[in-house]
């Protein structure tokens, strides 16, 4: 499906790394989602994945780094035919190579906990992208297309 | 502010807690103090009534993965009931329903553990 390279609307939120930022996020997204007509269970899906996002940038992103320059930004980019949400932060990133579609039943036998937010957003999103840059900029691009609108 | 609270209800040799509101990595932490609380009582039947629960991430299900093996080497289990259509699809989305027990009302999720008591 080729996407135009029209430019959108965008929409930013900067925050403090702290769990309790979750409820905001989620608000925020879901807010212009609902706006630009995509129907409760796609706005449910969008919320939650950059829900996801987010906790593993909260959780994980800058572990061990003391410098106060800490924060996540969620952009949000309108176009005509799609949403497409940046998670972005400047910690240690990770390799998206590393990230397997886990075989669920095995993994949920193993009991093991956490990496199911990245599967989810997966399953959640149309695209999902990464471009890290440890240190300076890694961000996560979810997009979700908009049914019934001709690209 | 989005509530998440829990409420604990002692059936005969059931606990049932009753969760809430919005279960994220925020409220996670609340959830599973309540369930190792469970667990350090010794009830291992425990039954989680989700009839109230508006939002679930997968930090809400890691706590039903965090504790489902303790409580099954003890001989219980941990049993799940009346989640909304927009909660399940997030337990089914990630595989649940061939780990762990769903039911649609609390009152099954009882008499299935009452009858594995008789065998």
């Amino acid at each position: 499906m080729a996407e135009k390279k029209r430019t959108g609307k965008k929409f930013n939120l900067k925050l403090p790394l702290e769990t309790a930022n979750l409820e905001i996020i989620r608000d925020f997204v879901s807010r212009i989602a609902q706006n630009m007509g995509f129907s409760d269970e796609n706005i449910h899906r969008i919320e939650l994945a950059v829900d996801e996002a987010s906790t593993n940038v909260i959780k994980h992103a800058y572990k061990g780094n003391r410098s106060n320059r800490k924060f996540l930004t969620i952009e949000v980019t309108v176009y005509q035919n799609r949403i497409e949400i940046d998670v972005i932060d400047r910690g240690q990133g990770f390799d998206p190579k590393e990230i397997k579609t886990p075989e669920m039943d095995e993994y949920l036998k193993k009991m093991k906990r956490g990496g199911l937010g990245l599967y989810l957003i997966k399953t959640l999103m149309d695209k999902v992208d990464y471009t890290i840059k440890p240190g300076v900029r890694n961000r996560v691009r979810m997009v979700k297309f908009k049914p019934n609108v001709q690209t | 502010m989005e509530k998440f609270e829990v409420f604990r209800k002692d059936a005969e040799k059931v606990s049932i807690l009753n969760i809430q509101g919005y279960l994220d990595a925020h409220t996670a932490p609340d959830f599973e103090s309540h369930l190792q609380k469970l667990i350090k009582e010794n009830n291992f039947n425990i039954i989680v009534n989700l009839d109230g629960l508006q939002y679930i991430s997968s930090a809400g299900l890691g706590v039903f993965m965090g504790v489902i093996e303790d409580i099954r080497n003890n001989g219980g289990d941990l049993k799940i009931c009346c989640a909304a259509p927009k909660v399940f699809k997030v337990f089914d989305l990630l595989g649940f329903p061939s780990l762990y027990e769903f039911y649609d009302s609390e009152d099954k999720a009882i008499q299935k553990f009452n009858k594995g008591k008789k065998a």
